[in-house]
């Protein structure tokens, strides 16, 4: 193929196998804390099991390994597809690779281990972290080398959003995870409570805002097209999408701290740009779905195509959810319920790890030069996530809002109505649904990894 | 024809440089953390403490860490404490426990007075914590006895029949680490600005010893026990805006 002395695919193969494999032991970490909240005996009596110590391992593992890996991969394929032009490096790609599975493996031995920072998403100690900082730059200094020498005249806009990812993610982690190390294993962060805690969602919220979403949004504006073999809907769509996310994204983490000790300006700035938020988040879904725009009929059989249309739903969906719960009334209500949970998972589940399950397919095809080896297991890895996203989300709705509501009621006497403890004893039906809903999409995860061995086992040999 | 311009100029000439694009990036996206964060350092109001001292220990010569008396202000954590509270953050406990009472009616009843800034200027890092699973644990400190959070440490279930909560033997077995604490101590000196931990030499030396024999579950529970009764504040008055 002439494709394959044009470009380096070799690292991008490896990532993109990674990123299934991830995708089934993060989540089943999930599934298994999910269980651990429903049936506490599960919690096994053990300091490495336990709930407390497992759930970093899970977000860890569902956001580095899996996003990372996903990420690494196909921006490293679309760079060069759509720069027309061999990867700047290599090796440093390889480097990557290991570099990253490194950092995953530490994580998976230091977690469970009760190594921590004890920052949400950020648990990980200083050694690691100045790991994850050389092999997040060598990421950056390849795609953007690589952008250098594209033969192409402009930079195709999948690109803008990986490389706006780059730049923030870099920001965030060197200025988050500053800290004065007491030991190899042990560090204080160098801020302490208020400013500690804005800085801690200003990393969390774009963890998930450029991480999760501006990354994948590259991902989006690459494999929607290609998968639906049309152009993009709007190029004007996409400039304003693009500037307005990076520019107005970083604002939110403070709604994360509404009616906490933060000043209560900061919080109001977040939530007011959170609700214009919608408008730049809206026109990217709208931007990804109309590329379909009299072509609708591709879903009937495009399995691929579905998991990236079904997961711009969700993206619409929880974009539109997340602004609502940044507005201070209804923070008052859902702030440390479980509907914070089932809101990061319609995104995590519904928005990035359908949108992934897409461009990973649509990537093994063209890596391996086959086609899936079972369209059929494509569709029921379609339904089983879609299946599972919805009964997670809902029994989250549920638990979250009635938690919220449990703990504000009062009786005619004027005294509250319910113990914190009924309120825990009134989540265990919700939880064990959530772990329903979990296991659904975990087994949608194996699914798709039976699909992808056995696809490449049949792959014709191909020269090394 | 790639010659053509589909929107503005700049974008255009942005759209053609890799560098160009990466340094417009840079600029746009730190714009907000600019606006948000280094004000928190610089807004005096930010720390109520600085319109209501009274809050912070106004420690007298010859004091020390264990003299003080619950009531009489923020006050750096005791070697006991502090290991506790890393013992606190090991475990996890922040995933499912917030230490950040709001404002509003129902929590004033049942945790106690909203949450002040000044009362966590001492954490590194912050424990506010995101999700109530379990109750939040900012005033915890004297509700319950100790032989209390011992027993529900150690099976939560025996005294709270609806909890989920792990249980935690081994704290009761594992020594607390001794030798490291006046590292620990130390560093938290270190810290520059407004999170500096004022700790006096006296409180460092001889803090291996103080706690040396103790178990973790001594140290978690007076760590516990401490939460939320270093200030003592005043319900009529208005410390945050």
């Amino acid at each position: 193929m002439e494709a394959a002395e044009k470009y380096d695919f070799s690292a991008v193969r490896w990532f993109s196998v990674a990123a299934v494999i991830y995708l089934v032991v993060g989540t089943l970490v999930g599934f298994y804390i999910a269980a651990e909240l429903a049936w506490p005996v599960l919690n096994l009596d053990l300091p490495y099991t336990t709930f407390g110590r497992l759930r970093p391992l899970h977000t860890n593992a569902v956001i580095f390994a899996f996003g990372g890996c996903t990420l690494m991969a196909t921006a490293f394929y679309s760079v060069q597809r759509t720069c027309g032009t061999r990867i700047w490096s290599p090796k440093m790609a390889w480097f990557t690779f290991w570099g990253w599975n490194l950092v995953i493996v530490a994580a998976v031995i230091t977690l469970p281990l009760g190594i921590t920072q004890g920052k949400e998403y950020a648990e990980l100690e200083w050694p690691i972290d100045l790991a994850i900082a050389v092999v997040w730059l060598s990421f950056f200094l390849n795609f953007v080398m690589t952008l250098v020498n594209k033969k192409t005249s402009h930079i195709y806009v999948s690109n803008w959003f990986f490389l706006g990812m780059l730049v923030m993610i870099t920001y965030l982690h060197v200025v988050n995870s500053l800290a004065i190390p007491v030991s190899l294993f042990k560090s204080y962060s160098l801020f302490s409570g208020v400013q500690d805690a804005m800085i801690q969602w200003w990393w969390g919220h774009n963890a998930v805002g450029f991480y999760l979403t501006a990354g994948f949004l590259g991902i989006m504006y690459y494999f929607v097209p290609k998968q639906a073999n049309r152009p993009i809907y709007s190029y004007r769509l996409s400039v304003i999408h693009f500037w307005a996310l990076m520019f107005g994204y970083v604002w939110l983490g403070a709604h994360h701290l509404q009616y906490t000790a933060l000043p209560d300006w900061t919080g109001s700035l977040g939530a007011a740009v959170s609700l214009a938020m919608i408008i730049p988040s809206w026109g990217g879904a709208v931007n990804g779905m109309m590329t379909l725009s009299g072509a609708w009929d591709k879903l009937r059989d495009d399995y691929i195509l579905r998991f990236m249309i079904v997961s711009l739903a969700f993206y619409a969906m929880s974009t539109f959810e997340g602004p609502v719960m940044s507005v201070k009334t209804v923070n008052a209500l859902s702030h440390y319920t479980d509907w914070t949970i089932g809101h990061v998972h319609s995104g995590a589940l519904g928005w990035v790890a359908m949108v992934a399950a897409g461009a990973l397919y649509h990537l093994i095809e063209r890596l391996w030069n086959v086609k899936m080896y079972s369209a059929k297991l494509v569709n029921t890895h379609f339904w089983m996530a879609t299946i599972g996203t919805v009964v997670y989300i809902t029994a989250m709705w549920v638990s979250g809002i009635m938690q919220g509501l449990m703990w504000r009621d009062y009786d005619e006497f004027g005294t509250l109505s319910y113990t914190f403890a009924e309120s825990v004893a009134a989540m265990v039906p919700y939880y064990k649904m959530r772990a329903v809903g979990g296991l659904i999409f975990w087994l949608g995860g194996v699914v798709m990894l039976y699909n992808v061995v056995m696809t490449i086992r049949k792959a014709p040999a191909r020269a090394a | 024809m790639s010659d053509k311009i589909y929107s503005t100029k700049l974008q255009d000439k942005i759209e053609r440089s890799g560098i160009l694009m990466m340094l417009f990036v840079m600029v746009v996206v730190s714009i907000a953390g600019l606006v948000e964060i280094v004000p928190l350092f610089t807004i005096d109001e930010t720390m109520e403490h600085n319109a209501n001292p009274e809050i912070v220990w106004q420690r007298g010569e010859g004091d020390t860490l264990e003299s003080w008396k619950a009531g009489d202000g923020i006050r750096p954590y005791t070697a006991l404490e502090l290991a506790g509270r890393d013992i606190y953050l090991r475990e996890g406990c922040y995933l499912c426990h917030s230490q950040m009472i709001r404002p509003f009616r129902d929590e004033k009843e049942r945790y106690g007075h909203y949450s002040l800034a000044s009362e966590s200027m001492y954490d590194h890092p912050f424990q506010w914590g995101s999700k109530r699973t379990g109750p939040d644990l900012a005033r915890v400190g004297g509700k319950y006895s100790d032989e209390w959070q011992r027993q529900h440490l150690m099976a939560p279930r025996s005294v709270v029949p609806e909890s989920v909560m792990p249980n935690y033997p081994w704290l009761a077995e594992n020594e607390v680490d001794a030798d490291g604490i006046e590292t620990r101590m130390a560093v938290m000196r270190m810290m520059p600005g407004i999170g500096k931990v004022p700790y006096l030499d006296s409180d460092i030396e001889g803090a291996a010893e103080k706690i040396r024999g103790k178990t973790e579950m001594d140290a978690m529970i007076a760590y516990l026990q401490v939460l939320g009764t270093m200030a003592k504040l005043d319900y009529n008055k208005t410390y945050r805006k």
